[in-house]
């Protein structure tokens, strides 16, 4: 049993943006109502890619635009809705307030990219998601970070 | 008819007079742009406080400099959406609350919409025509048959154009906005020293993706790391001219299938924030000239987000007999063509 100050941890290899898509497909299966999900990684590591995965598997067809430029996209998904927001261009973590992500952590799922831009307005019990380069240029490799109640539902992720 | 236009739906918080023999009276912007640092460097950021600060003053400005009172103006005219909804409340409620004090009409303006017609602030160019429409957070192409009436062509499938702009320069170490930055970065650069892939080019219809063009950046400038200046102006170079690919080859699809419907004078109009890239203007004019096409860009003041293109848009549509009831709402998402489809809730 972990200490419950410290996050369960788990390292996946991905291959390929198919093994992407079957993690993400993984987490959307395990995801409710409050869940907020943490997208770490320099540009191009996968953040959004993972977001369009884990959108798809949770029935939302259509465009899944980018949220860089409107900081938030609302999706009406199976169960809830889905908030994917791109905090990159936020000054000051009371800005998410004005983004309406209380609203979000209270009834949503959240998946969050630039999660640090929250500061002390993180949800405490979360899931991140760190992504980094593999060895060719598909491959990643994801970090998966359970905190708080996320400690004990990382074992049900199932290795894609 | 004397029109004022009020534009908060992103970074920028504008205002404008204009009227309908297409004179602009007055218009200002208030950007995060170095010619606006006399205001003494408050830009307006995301939060709506900052469009709250700064509106007041400036259409209190423009409407001095156009010599018009706000009961002289035939309407008000403000951006509705789609945008940042924080300041699209400010911008809307400004608008109204004009519009109900004066009691005149009140025009609720789809940004994209203000942006498809700004071409026909500056000369009568006649319905329809075909719409490219390039900025930060959208990258289409629409066939406009009149005011309120869009249909869209092909849409961007991941990130929008402004954005591979922005990342881009991110990438190399240049500034924000990334435009302006990699274009100046490459007007030095070997566009075929790194070899970028062009996503989409040759496969039918008329959508784009520029993800995987920044992935290969990605891959490009960790290969190429550390990066010295003539680098970072060759890898410029190639996401420039990667980008000019990728949009004159979806063009071309959309002109092809604008034309099996009409094919006589076909028209494209280009818009929207990325149209103020003078190598995309210049590769775009190429390929009017080379398809036969007669080519609408308004000058880059009119190309980035402002407020002279929503009072036009506000014209546009009294003129066609629409106005808007003051219970109209903010839309954050509010896409032109209504059959779009997105997965998004509009």
């Amino acid at each position: 049993m972990l200490p419950p100050s410290e996050p369960a941890r788990r390292e996946i290899v991905l291959p390929d943006i198919h093994a992407t898509e079957r993690l993400a497909s993984a987490v959307a299966g395990l995801a409710r109502p409050g869940d907020a999900i943490a997208l770490i990684g320099d540009l191009g590591a996968g953040k959004t890619t993972f977001a369009r995965f884990f959108l798809a598997a949770r029935g939302v067809r259509g465009d899944v635009p980018s949220p860089t430029f409107t900081l938030v996209q609302v999706y009406a998904a199976a169960a809830c809705e889905v908030w994917h927001f791109d905090l990159y261009r936020l000054n000051a973590p009371g800005e998410a307030i004005e983004l309406g992500i209380e609203e979000a952590f209270a009834t949503a799922i959240s998946l969050i990219e630039w999660p640090d831009r929250l500061g002390p307005l993180l949800p405490p019990d979360r899931l991140a998601i760190a992504f980094g380069f593999g060895g060719t240029a598909d491959a990643r490799h994801a970090t998966l970070e359970g905190f708080g109640a996320w400690r004990a539902r990382l074992a049900a992720v199932a290795a894609p | 008819m004397i029109v004022l236009g009020i534009e908060t739906s992103c970074d920028e918080t504008a205002a404008a007079v204009v009227d309908d023999t297409r004179r602009i009276r007055a218009e200002t912007v208030l950007s995060q742009t170095a010619e606006h640092r006399p205001y003494g460097g408050v830009v307006p950021e995301i939060a709506a406080r900052s469009h709250i600060d700064h509106l007041d003053r400036l259409i209190g400005e423009v409407m001095a400099e156009a010599g018009v009172a706000y009961r002289d103006l035939d309407g008000i005219a403000a951006t509705a959406g789609p945008g940042l909804i924080g300041g699209l409340i400010v911008g809307l409620m400004t608008g109204k609350a004009i519009a109900a004090v004066h009691a005149r009409p009140f025009v609720a303006v789809n940004h994209l919409e203000a942006h498809a017609l700004s071409a026909r602030l500056l000369s009568a160019v006649p319905f329809p025509y075909l719409l490219l429409l390039i900025s930060g957070g959208h990258c289409q192409l629409l066939v406009i048959e009149g005011v309120g009436r869009y249909r869209r062509l092909g849409t961007t499938i991941d990130d929008a154009v402004g954005e591979a702009f922005d990342k881009g320069a991110k990438m190399l170490g240049l500034g924000y906005p990334g435009g302006p930055a990699i274009e100046a970065a490459a007007a030095t650069g070997d566009p075929d020293r790194f070899q970028l892939p062009r996503p989409l080019i040759g496969r039918p219809g008329c959508d784009f993706s520029f993800a995987g063009l920044k992935t290969a950046l990605v891959h490009a400038v960790r290969a190429a790391a550390p990066l010295d200046a003539a680098t970072v102006a060759d890898l410029a170079a190639a996401l420039q001219t990667a980008i000019g690919d990728v949009l004159c080859d979806r063009t071309r699809h959309a002109l092809a299938a604008y034309r099996v419907a009409r094919p006589a004078e076909p028209t494209l109009v280009v818009a929207g924030g990325v149209a103020a890239n003078r190598y995309l203007r210049d590769r775009l004019a190429a390929l009017a000239a080379e398809t036969d096409v007669t080519l609408h860009i308004p000058p880059p003041r009119l190309c980035t987000d402002n407020a002279t293109m929503v009072a036009w848009a506000g014209i546009e549509r009294l003129q066609a007999g629409l106005s808007d009831r003051l219970d109209a709402p903010a839309r954050a998402r509010w896409p032109l063509d209504p059959a779009a489809a997105p997965g998004a809730k509009a």
